[in-house]
């Protein structure tokens, strides 16, 4: 091909190319306009909506658990305290052949295949770093074999964590309470931000009432995750407030003595501190054991405890109900000496029996032969039926429920304890309301020694004693003394609810007449005045069982025993300054003066006994 | 200018002076071109996880860089000129190598593995293509004749095949708009600019069938990255998402969240500039941007002072191609371009990309130091 040589025109190139020059100048300029555009756009316009993903992206909270508040008794002995528990943990991303290290570690420390399906599962659900439990709370010899043999399992460690334990047992469950995991219905009603990372709530108890307080304030800490959600690094942190510990006005060692002392009856005592009102025992036999629960007790082991005729889930103290029997007599009495039914000195005769006029039915005194002529002083401290069948119809229903409400029966102590039942004290209105029938004068006499409708949980029967010891100033329990929140100690909870107006020569007959039912010759729990150099003030009480369980089987001899009467005590002392009031019932303990009045002096000659050394 | 050059030369001759002439160094250039290694260094010591052996690779490269820059700009760009149909041959035959090599192998191939070194031809047709360009519209007179435009097209379109069969889309775009830059500073007439633009957006359903699959996705997450938030649009929306939490002052130098935990994909790599506008905010943007322009008013400038039409076209080409890399790579990242493989110039970590652009640079100073001095 020949070379072909064309004239360039060098000028109008040069002009061309600078003009082209230019003009890409121009295009790149313009170009650049835009994408500065942009950028303000992302970096100012759309800063925050960025920033805010960015922070989502990178920063999760993960909360941090406050430790929970220890409770204590009144002398400082721990009720429930947090110990670590040991548990073997696996990461699985640090292990290299994990069904291998599996398998070597069930050689080692004897895992049953259960515990090692429940970590596969519970693997599948977690991220590959995190620690996933393989045994939960560790025994020595599993922590020493495994302390051993762990440089041979990389990825797998011991791991402490706090688990609520309560050293009492079975001895204060039903003043404790325990805590357990959080259930879906708990989850719903929680504050969430608080309960996260918690796994465990106070369920009854004081666990139960004061779980705001004892659980504290969770904090949280922001912590820079990845894409993959590891956490990096802390960001900040809000630490968490520790629960406030809690100080009870429970004397464990006086509730130990009344549980041992109700030795094979079921029941409760319940004592106060007269002056504070603050619970001293809170009692209910038979217990059981809390710690199982906070672990998660086994569905076998529940339903034993559910299934047990003996009820030891069951708050007696709290919410078992019973007839007062006799105990409500003295009560009754002050009734009859306030609304001038009666006098003090006032003589009645006694043949055994008690009947309305022309009415054949005869309401029976416990002693058959009658206790003769007596007077309201002999009534209550031989527990003459008659004398009080007839007071309680003189002063009739409607004086007898507005005097005894006084004393707190019918409701709620308002002690800081949930799930307290009002009991019940019969009424013209209530029978209307309730069963729609009229009020028969029949049931002002039984009412009258406390059978009939009536009931009372032990927790009322100790606080109307203490406000009969009070002289009327009514008494309200509580068992929380003090909360010790971090920085200051607080009180605990305080009501004065005032004072029953009552003449104090009135209580004071009525309460030298308790003092003869302990220490006179013919008063019916005179054993247990023997020997003490104070006096105590009391009323034995037998409650009868009607509401025996049918549908259960019980062969003779326990049928003969549920049948028996619930033996009844209440009492104060020391009488001339009352410091403590006690109410005891033994489920089919027969007779108040003869199971129940022991019960009670124990206590009170413990707490009395270590009154003495205080002073 | 010729003067001022002239009357240097009367002064008495400093040691820096001389050996810049000897070292054939432009100096605005070349101190621009060090502070955007230096910000490299910087950018990814926070986006490479703060690894100093990843700072000692790019120091390797970017010393190699730097001596290839001034290596070639001793030659005389004579000598370019010479040899550009050769090397051009040379850079198809090896494109066509490494064509061949992934139909033996499997899958996408871009290197000729020479030993010690893996080589990517792709890189070097970047340069030889516009020095091909520049050589054959030189050889007529210019504005180009219509039978030259379509030769030089034909030119262009094989390298840029070649690379999109790789598939290298975001090679082929720079290779193809360094040519073009040629035909459009040999004055390429608006009504011919304008019909290959008509020409490109009804080519466009073709081109559309032609793409690979994950092409067309990259394509589709573009016009849409919400769509596929966890999948394609993945890269785009955390990128996003890193430049506007930057705001205007950035999140300081080590703050990237996006990138240290992650989030961020190819953070040292196509999308470094996520993290730099992250962690040095608008402002930081705005002086890099300023950076570039200065780069490119610069080899314009070198482009505009050029003697021959070889070298002013070469010069052109080169300076718009650098400005398409910045565009398009930035473009990219905030989310305005569709994903293609273009590294940050000078800043992103890797590969051949930063020897040719300094090679390329070496070029321009080449044609910039050896001008012959016209008598007065």
């Amino acid at each position: 091909m020949p070379k072909i040589y064309t004239i360039k025109d060098s000028i109008l190139e040069n002009r061309l190319f600078i003009n082209r020059i230019v003009i890409a100048f121009i295009i790149i300029m313009l170009l650049s306009a835009g994408l500065v555009a942009r950028l303000v756009y992302l970096q100012i316009v759309g800063h925050e909506h960025y920033a805010t993903l960015a922070k989502d992206n990178s920063i999760k909270i993960k909360p941090l658990v406050p430790i929970r508040g220890m409770i204590f008794d009144r002398n400082g002995k721990v009720l429930a305290e947090n110990t670590p528990s040991y548990n073997l943990e696996i990461i699985p991303e640090q292990v290299e052949d994990l069904d291998n290290c599996l398998a070597r570690l069930k050689k080692l420390l004897d895992i049953s295949d259960e515990k090692i399906d429940l970590f596969r599962k519970q693997r599948k659900r977690e991220k590959s770093f995190a620690s996933i439990p393989l045994i939960i709370s560790m025994n020595d010899e599993e922590i020493a074999k495994f302390a051993v043999a762990r440089p041979y399992f990389p990825g797998v460690d011991i791991q402490v964590q706090l688990v609520r334990h309560y050293p009492y047992a079975d001895l204060a469950s039903h003043v404790v309470g325990y805590v357990g995991r959080i259930n879906e219905n708990e989850l719903k009603s929680l504050p969430e931000a608080e309960y996260q990372g918690s796994s465990h709530i106070g369920k009854i108890g004081i666990e139960g009432s004061y779980e705001t307080e004892l659980h504290g304030k969770t904090g949280y800490a922001e912590v820079e995750t990845n894409a993959q959600a590891r956490a990096i690094n802390t960001v900040r942190t809000n630490e968490p407030t520790p629960g406030a510990n809690l100080y009870l006005s429970l004397d464990i060692e006086l509730q130990k003595t009344a549980y041992d002392a109700l030795d094979i009856y079921n029941g409760a005592v319940v004592a106060l501190d007269i002056k504070t009102g603050g619970v001293l025992v809170f009692a209910s036999r038979p217990g059981f054991d809390p710690n199982p629960f906070v672990v998660g007790i086994s569905n076998k082991a529940y339903q034993a405890l559910q299934a047990s005729e003996n009820q030891p889930l069951y708050n007696r103290a709290l919410r078992g109900l019973y007839p007062p029997g006799s105990t409500i007599k003295p009560f009754i009495g002050l009734a009859g000496l306030e609304y001038g039914a009666t006098t003090f000195q006032h003589r009645l005769f006694c043949p055994g029996y008690y009947q309305l006029p022309n009415v054949a039915h005869r309401y029976r005194d416990w002693k058959k032969w009658g206790h003769g002529t007596v007077n309201l002083n002999d009534a209550i401290t031989e527990s003459c039926d008659v004398y009080f069948y007839s007071l309680a119809l003189t002063l009739g229903i409607d004086n007898l429920k507005s005097f005894l409400q006084q004393f707190g029966f019918g409701e709620k102590s308002g002690i800081d304890l949930v799930g307290e039942k009002s009991g019940l004290l019969p009424s013209r209105e209530w029978k209307k309301a309730q069963r729609n029938q009229g009020w028969y004068p029949g049931e002002t006499i039984i009412t009258g020694i406390g059978q009939g409708y009536f009931q009372v949980t032990p927790l009322q029967l100790a606080r109307a004693t203490a406000t009969l010891a009070n002289r009327g100033e009514i008494v309200t329990p509580f068992l929380v003394n003090k909360i010790a929140k971090s920085s200051a100690m607080e009180p605990g909870p305080e009501v004065h609810q005032g004072a029953i107006p009552l003449k104090s020569e009135n209580i004071e007959d009525i309460m030298t007449a308790m003092i003869n039912v302990v220490h006179s010759e013919r008063g019916t729990a005179k054993a247990v005045g023997r020997g003490i150099n104070y006096h105590i003030g009391g009323k034995t009480g037998t409650a009868q069982v009607f509401n025996i369980k049918q549908d259960a089987k019980y062969n003779e001899n326990q049928i003969e025993f549920k049948l028996r009467d619930h033996a009844l005590f209440i009492a104060f002392a020391p009488a001339e300054d009352p410091k403590i009031a006690v109410a005891v019932i033994a489920e089919n303990g027969g007779h108040g003066g003869s199971v129940a009045a022991p019960i009670a002096a124990k206590v009170i000659k413990q707490f009395l006994g270590n009154y003495k050394h205080e002073d | 200018m010729k003067t001022e050059t002239r009357r240097e030369q009367f002064e008495p001759p400093s040691i820096i002076g001389t050996l810049l002439r000897w070292l054939h160094i432009d100096i605005p250039l070349f101190i621009a071109l060090l502070l955007a290694s230096f910000i490299s260094f910087v950018i990814l010591y926070s986006a490479g996880g703060q690894q100093m052996d990843v700072l000692l690779r790019q120091a390797v490269r970017i010393s190699l860089a730097f001596s290839l820059m001034i290596l070639l700009a001793h030659i005389n760009p004579r000598q370019f000129k010479r040899y550009s149909a050769l090397l051009f041959g040379i850079g198809i035959a090896l494109l066509l190598a490494v064509l061949i090599m992934g139909q033996i192998g499997k899958g996408a191939q871009r290197w000729l593995d020479i030993g010690f070194f893996r080589f990517q031809p792709s890189e070097m047709i970047k340069i030889t293509t516009p020095m091909m360009m520049a050589w054959y519209l030189a050889e007529h007179s210019l504005p180009p004749k219509w039978r030259h435009i379509l030769i030089a097209g034909t030119l262009i379109l094989i390298p840029t095949l070649l690379i999109a069969k790789q598939p290298d889309l975001g090679t082929a775009l720079l290779v193809a708009s360094s040519g073009a830059a040629v035909l459009f500073f040999a004055g390429l007439s608006w009504r011919f600019l304008f019909s290959i633009a008509a020409l490109l957006a009804g080519l466009a359903p073709i081109i559309w069938h032609l793409m690979f699959d994950y092409q067309k996705a990259r394509v589709l997450t573009f016009l849409n990255p919400e769509a596929d938030p966890m999948g394609r649009g993945y890269h785009i929306i955390q990128s996003k998402i890193a430049i506007g939490s930057g705001g205007i002052y950035g999140k300081g130098w080590l703050g990237s969240t996006q990138s240290e935990l992650d989030f961020l994909p190819e953070s040292s790599t196509d999308f470094i500039f996520a993290v730099f506008a992250e962690e040095f905010g608008l402002l930081g943007c705005l002086g890099l941007l300023v950076l570039y322009l200065l780069i490119i008013g610069r080899c314009l400038y070198i482009a505009a002072q050029a003697q021959d039409t070889y070298s002013r076209l070469l010069a052109g080409s080169l300076a718009f191609t650098f400005f398409v890399y910045v565009f398009v790579n930035i473009g990219m990242v905030m989310g305005v371009l569709p994903v293609v493989g273009v590294p940050l110039p000078l800043i992103s970590y890797g590969g051949t990309s930063i020897v040719t652009l300094l090679a390329g640079f070496g070029i321009l100073m080449s044609i910039h130091t050896h001008k012959k001095f016209l008598p007065s």
